[in-house]
């Protein structure tokens, strides 16, 4: 997500690169360089400033002590400092109420309702919280609707007043409910509003009186320029907030706004929305984020995505197979369902260090099994489980009924065996990039 | 005429309301930069620095309009605020005039080109279902009559959203379920925009982030079954923009004009503390001329965009 960030910066640090150690010039070219880039990734004018100034003095600093491989030290510089900018350890939703209000605000467009569903979601899937969502929009054309479908969707209730226009009795009537009913948490959508519009804040801040949330969650694109701050910073006057939620990041926004926000409200980033389904969501690491933005990549996050989507017993049951070399077609199918379930491609790659350059104009399909799965499909129950039978006219066979061609047929079982073979090893000891190497996906 | 153009006095005033907090911020640095110095020094060019970068103009435009003043500067020999003011006005100017800009100011249309068909394309949120609103209220205002097809049968309610405007306008919408093809619905709209002789037809689009490349070329497709009907069209692909948005503007002007050949640009959201600096910045580095500025959430809040009358209104008088 912050790829042309890293890029840049990667380029900087290469001017160091070479140098026996950090001076006032070589480190003044880099810092120029690495303000720069924070102010192209939107990173707020003085926000880069401070930050520049901050590493520039801890550099100097770090210099007396050891002259190892400048850049290498700069990048630790950067890193820290980054890092510490949005906010240190990672910070908890507040849910402890009965029931526990969460109060979801920020501009037109920002992707409140949206990340309402998918924070009702994953409270309800993660935590297993009995949910009420409240629609309190009552301004936008549908925006009623839209929570509406986005809540029977993800099986959670909508609490909505028919014709009211008074999204304060709205909130209140649903904590009624909400009470009487024993759920456990309430979350209450509001309409975009600009920060400057007085009579859209009063009523915000009269919805915040009404319910007294628990937890009060600022929600930003984070596309957002230099604006960021500004509007960040009147809501927090206004609502003093709990946390904010940076949205859109699948897009290739370089995000600076997270760093702006963080450093001048001084409150945690607690979500980050990476999609438009209500799965894409996922809670904010900032030493992770940092190192993205470095391009070290988020092998945590990619690991615990794995795990999520990896079911233990299935798995055992797969490695038995592989010991006795008996990996079928269909198991090699359920493999790439697993996958398809991590997420996209894209998405999972850019986790991947040093893959977020790599793969920036790459076009990384999300259909790149498409051909593999139309030849499986195409394959007999028998010629899956057994793929030795698969002779010259089965070939012919199954690349007609897949619509592809018999060389392509041809590969994907040639990639197959090498698979298993490399399984077979692995299993036996064997190391797993050389797995990796082996996957058909890599090779198209 | 004068400096506003076709721009009533009314309109002004919603437009400087609008860009009230700008005009103060610059305006109070530029002054504050100058007071007291009778030439452009580094302490000038830092603050002005800090004035374009803080109103999202970008590093790169920024440079330039430096360079252009200092150029300026070095010729003409500039002595207080209100010259600097007026240099920088005429620059940025200057930058946005670059484009062929055409300022359709009285929603007329070209001549044999019915229905007159615009695509409106733009990443999520940035306002494209209300700015479709707006604008059909504008034709409609203006005499035209206007169809709506609600393309974007993707998110929760989007049809339903596009519904309450037609009504508000009153004007046909032609839609199908949530879920159905893009492209089948634009077709629909055109053939029976083409059979009741409608003069404008306006096709909403689902929001798309720009590098999601399946959904680009989903576009591109939604164009060329467009043709099947009306071969030209669409006449007019309007990317909206949220004015708030920073430097990735850039990155969405140009994957939407690759994939949609892009040419005209509204800028919403414009009634906000949001600077609305990327205007001058997409406009000097893309040819695409901005044609609307959305200013609020109400049905007459869009106005066709006038260089002239928009950086007086950014700057003040």
């Amino acid at each position: 997500m912050f790829e042309n960030l890293s890029e840049k910066l990667e380029r900087s640090f290469k001017l160091l690169k070479g140098q026996g150690k950090i001076t006032e010039i070589n480190v003044a070219e880099t810092l120029k360089d690495i303000r720069r880039a924070l102010l192209d990734a939107d990173v707020n004018f003085k926000t880069a400033k401070t930050f520049t100034e901050t590493v520039k003095e801890k550099a100097m600093g770090q210099n007396v002590l050891t002259a190892v491989k400048p850049e290498q030290m700069m990048v630790k510089i950067v890193h820290d400092e980054l890092t510490q900018l949005m906010g240190g350890a990672t910070t908890d939703i507040n849910i402890k109420g009965s029931p526990a209000v969460i109060l979801i605000a920020g501009l037109q467009g920002s992707g409140k309702t949206t990340f309402t569903g998918k924070l009702a979601n994953h409270l309800k899937s993660k935590r297993s919280k009995n949910v009420l969502l409240v629609a309190g929009d009552v301004y936008r054309p549908a925006a009623i609707n839209q929570l509406q479908v986005l809540g029977q969707q993800i099986g959670v209730p909508v609490y909505t007043e028919e014709g009211s226009k008074d999204p304060v009795k709205i909130a209140k009537d649903a904590i009624k409910e909400a009470k009487q009913k024993g759920y456990d948490l309430v979350i209450v959508d509001t309409a975009g509003r600009l920060a400057v519009d007085e009579e859209m804040m009063n009523e915000i801040a009269a919805i915040k009186d009404a319910v007294k949330p628990d937890e009060i969650l600022f929600v930003v694109d984070s596309m957002t320029g230099q604006d960021a701050v500004n509007t960040a910073k009147e809501f927090n006057d206004r609502l003093n907030f709990d946390g904010v939620v940076l949205t859109k990041l699948d897009g290739d926004t370089r995000g600076g706004a997270a760093l702006s926000i963080r450093s001048v409200v001084n409150k945690p980033i607690k979500f980050v929305g990476t999609g438009e389904k209500m799965d894409a969501l996922d809670v904010f690491h900032p030493s992770r984020m940092a190192d993205r933005i470095l391009g070290m990549g988020d092998i945590v996050s990619l690991v615990e995505r794995a795990q999520e989507q990896f079911d233990a017993e299935e798995a055992q049951k797969l490695q038995r197979k592989i010991a006795k070399n008996q990996f079928s077609f269909n198991d090699f199918l359920s493999q790439i369902q697993q996958i398809k379930k991590m997420g996209s491609l894209k998405d999972l790659a850019g986790m991947i260090p040093g893959m977020g350059k790599a793969i920036k104009n790459m076009d990384l399909d999300d259909d790149a099994f498409k051909e593999v799965e139309a030849i499986i499909y195409s394959m007999t129950p028998q010629e899956r489980e057994t793929p030795e039978i698969i002779n010259g006219s089965r070939r012919k066979r199954i690349a007609a009924g897949s619509g592809t061609t018999i060389q392509e047929v041809n590969r994907l079982i040639k990639q197959f065996e090498d698979t298993r073979k490399v399984m077979k090893m692995m299993s036996q000891g064997k190391n797993l990039s050389r797995m990796m190497a082996n996957m058909p996906m890599g090779k198209r | 005429m004068g400096l506003f153009g076709s721009f009533t006095r009314a309109k002004k005033e919603k437009l400087d309301e609008g860009l009230a907090k700008t005009k103060e911020s610059v305006i109070q640095k530029l002054t504050r930069v100058v007071v007291g110095k009778s030439k452009v020094d580094d302490d000038v060019l830092d603050e002005l620095e800090e004035v374009l970068i803080s109103s999202d103009v970008g590093v790169d435009t920024t440079i330039k309009i430096i360079e252009r003043i200092e150029k300026r500067v070095a010729r003409d020999k500039f002595i207080n605020a209100q010259e600097l003011d007026k240099i920088l006005k005429e620059e940025i100017r200057a930058l946005l005039a670059e484009n062929a800009a055409s300022e359709n100011s009285d929603f007329d249309l070209p001549e044999g080109k019915t229905p007159y068909v615009i695509m409106v394309v733009g990443v999520n949120g940035v306002g494209k279902t209300t700015t479709i609103g707006k604008l059909a209220h504008k034709f409609k205002s203006a005499g035209k009559s206007v169809m709506l097809g609600a393309g974007d049968t993707f998110r929760a309610a989007a049809i339903d959203q596009l519904e309450i405007w037609a009504q508000r306008v009153n004007v046909p919408i032609v839609k199908q379920k949530m879920g159905s093809d893009p492209a089948s619905v634009a077709f629909d709209t055109l053939s029976s925009a083409k059979a009741e002789g409608v003069d404008v037809v306006i096709i909403d689009t689902a929001g798309r982030l720009h590098n999601k490349v399946n959904l680009m070329n989903e576009l591109s497709k939604v164009k060329r079954v467009m043709q099947k009907v009306v071969p030209d069209a669409p006449h007019e692909v309007l990317l909206v923009l949220d004015g708030s948005t920073g430097q990735n503007a850039f990155e969405q002007a140009r994957q939407f004009t690759l994939a949609t050949d892009v040419n005209a640009l509204a800028i919403t959201k414009l009634d906000g503390t949001a600077k609305g600096g990327v205007v001058i910045g997409v406009s000097d580095q893309f040819k695409v001329p901005v044609k609307y500025i959305g200013i609020g959430e109400g049905i007459d809040d869009l106005q066709p965009f006038n260089r002239d009358a928009f950086v007086d209104s950014l700057f003040g008088n």
